[in-house]
């Protein structure tokens, strides 16, 4: 069966800069519900891998470094 | 893929609220027992208080209200369809119940004299107790796990329960959704405390994750209890609650009707007497929503700068936080503006109406070794506390049978089918994405199963939950995650047609907007004063019977009765 790959934007973003998931840090990762965060390991940082998302802010207020935004999914902003 | 076998005492599935506490309690009552918590997610941060809670909405606090005036209170606000017994179990130890957290170190609002400050929100009574540092609710939680030695294992998703040849419980299995290893847990008891089913109906938005519940809360739970034989009860009581429009957060009412703020229509008139929420109180909130005075606003505008600054720091840093990010993205400020309120999607909460899983004032389902605590148990209107107070009785229970049960053995054949079950749609080439499925099957629960019910349409609902059933073998999982997915859909077309099958069976309406059936538009005492109770049958069809409702232990008199069907605000005509 032939499958599309639709483009969409996630709510969840991270500042590479600020991100220390190459020092083995996963508190993002870790803490969302809906296990839609994951580290790219080529870059080193975490990403928002799923767009599966609460809005319910975990990931930003528990990562150590202030690397994580939470915004609201553009379907209801 | 590995399929790995553990063997525990008592098995807590869910690790939210209910759930930690029914762990600590079974430890605190024998430490020697072999306690897990499986959690789908990861305990530190899971379940419906990920982000704490703003406040307390039942509490019986001595000086405040009586547990016999809660159980009126409860009894009124669901339309006289309760277990009195249980919901007693739970006012009674709903004080002990708070002097415990708060010796965890929870942090509850008191006023100079070290009173809690408790403020009224309910028709009658007095329970809503404010925690505007409820924030660090999971951590305090975490703690305990930790000093009781409760065992932890976070992302696994439970797929059934195991049997034995009797009918009680002797385990269940899980998949993991990172890695789909398969478990298998031996166990003498298992707690259900998987919350609500919050990912049932489709939010207007369109997107499937912005439900009112925390999504992972898919109705696991549920589905589990259902295929293990428990009883169901109350399952046509929907949960459907006011919230911010387009934003997945009360408003909420809860918080700022102490401080002034109340539901306005577009006039900016209040209509409702009352903002506590309740079937009959979404009912007329419904109407005004969709009538001429419509739609509905939470009013805060006329107050006082410090007062509006008070709330926004509860409501922007509690339970829902991006709330603020939300107004800021649409340009609105409580101080120059009402903001729009809408209805939630449907929802099977026990937690904030009636619809779980039957158990008695111990926990106990109806299935030997199962107990249920939280969302997801039927003690109609328990919110949070409700489900601490239960998670205790839950995990004291559970580790009384231990005492006196040995594990039961486990039946290969059942193992084997699950494991099959649950691994398909990783081999599953060519099939349908759990996405589309999903986004389906909860469109066609909008279409068909949201009040105003009409028989015909829940019908044809029925019908349409039928065809997707045949869709299940087509799912296909690209990935362990994807996996995880596929076997919630499972759990929400199981909620979806026990939610359809129940409607119909009740052939009346009842608590206001939750069971409001256009073509037996009346309550109907005479034949239907009675529990609505749902199990697989023998056949292993879905059956529904009644339950009398027991003899109230707090009788109502006639005028308390009507309280809740007279939220309306009848203007009185002006006198000259």
């Amino acid at each position: 069966m032939p499958y599309a790959l639709n483009r969409v934007t996630v709510p969840v973003t991270v500042d590479a800069d600020k991100c220390i998931a190459d020092k083995g840090c996963t508190v993002c990762v870790d803490v969302c519900p809906l296990d839609v965060l994951a580290i790219d390991l080529t870059k080193g940082t975490a990403y928002m891998k799923f767009d599966e998302c609460w809005y319910c802010m975990p990931c930003e207020k528990d990562c150590p470094t202030g690397a994580v935004n939470v915004d609201i999914p553009y379907l209801l902003r | 893929m590995n399929t790995i076998e553990m063997e525990v005492d008592v098995l807590v599935i869910g690790g939210g609220t209910a759930g930690p506490m029914a762990a600590v309690k079974a430890k605190e009552k024998n430490p020697a027992l072999r306690v897990m918590v499986l959690e789908k997610a990861n305990v530190k941060r899971s379940g419906a208080i990920s982000m704490g809670m703003d406040g307390l909405n039942n509490a019986v606090i001595p000086g405040h209200a009586t547990p016999e005036q809660y159980v009126k209170e409860i009894t009124v606000a669901n339309d006289g369809i309760v277990n009195q017994k249980t919901v007693m179990a739970y006012a009674q130890h709903s004080f002990s119940m708070i002097e415990e957290l708060n010796n965890w170190g929870v942090k509850f609002e008191k006023d100079e004299t070290g009173d809690y400050a408790v403020k009224k929100v309910h028709h009658i009574g007095t329970y809503v107790l404010p925690m505007p540092e409820g924030h660090n609710m999971k951590k305090v939680l975490y703690r305990q796990l930790k000093k009781r030695r409760v065992e932890v294992t976070n992302r696994l998703v439970a797929t059934r329960l195991l049997l034995d040849e009797n009918g009680a419980i002797a385990g269940a299995m899980a998949v993991d959704s990172r890695t789909a290893d398969f478990y298998v847990i031996r166990t003498k008891t298992v707690i259900l405390a998987t919350g609500a089913a919050g990912r049932l109906g489709l939010p207007a938005s369109g997107y499937l994750f912005g439900t009112y519940e925390n999504p992972t809360n898919a109705g696991d739970g549920y589905s589990l209890a259902y295929h293990a034989g428990a009883e169901l009860s109350g399952i046509e009581c929907f949960q459907i609650n006011p919230l911010i429009k387009d934003y997945n957060g009360p408003s909420c009412a809860y918080v700022t009707g102490p401080f002034g703020g109340y539901t306005a229509n577009a006039k900016g008139d209040r209509f409702i007497e009352c903002d506590y929420w309740s079937g009959q109180m979404m009912q007329e909130f419904y109407r005004e929503l969709e009538g001429g005075n419509g739609p509905v606003f939470l009013k805060m505008d006329h107050l006082a700068e410090e007062t509006i600054s008070q709330i926004e720091d509860i409501l922007h840093s509690n339970e829902r936080p991006s709330r603020g990010r939300f107004h800021e993205g649409r340009g609105l400020n409580y101080r120059d503006g009402m903001v729009e309120m809408h209805i939630s999607e449907i929802g099977l909460c026990s937690g904030h109406s009636a619809s779980g899983v039957w158990v008695n004032e111990r926990a106990e389902t109806t299935v030997r070794g199962l107990y249920a605590a939280g969302d997801l148990a039927c003690v109609p209107h328990n919110y949070m506390l409700g489900a601490f107070v239960y998670g205790k009785f839950a995990g004291e229970s559970a580790a009384e049978y231990c005492a006196e049960h040995t594990p039961a053995p486990v039946d290969e054949h059942q193992i084997e089918e699950e494991r099959a079950r649950v691994w398909g749609p990783l081999s599953v080439k060519d099939g349908l994405p759990p996405a589309q499925v999903e986004y389906k099957l909860r469109r066609m629960v909008n279409d068909y199963l949201q009040p105003p019910k009409v028989t015909r349409k829940m019908e044809i609902g029925l019908q349409r939950f039928g065809e997707i059933t045949k869709d299940l073998a087509r799912l296909s999982a690209a990935d362990p995650h994807e996996l995880m997915r596929a076997m919630e859909i499972h759990f929400i077309r199981d909620c979806a047609e026990m939610a359809a099958v129940a409607s119909l069976y009740r052939k009346e309406s009842r608590w206001g907007l939750y069971h409001y059936r256009v073509d037996y538009p009346d309550k109907n005492d005479q034949d239907w004063f009675v529990h609505v109770q749902l199990k697989k049958g023998e056949d292993g069809n879905m059956t529904c019977f009644t339950r009398p409702i027991a003899p109230y232990i707090v009788p109502l008199d006639e005028q308390e009765k009507t309280a809740y069907e007279k939220l309306r605000i009848i203007k009185e005509p002006a006198t000259i």
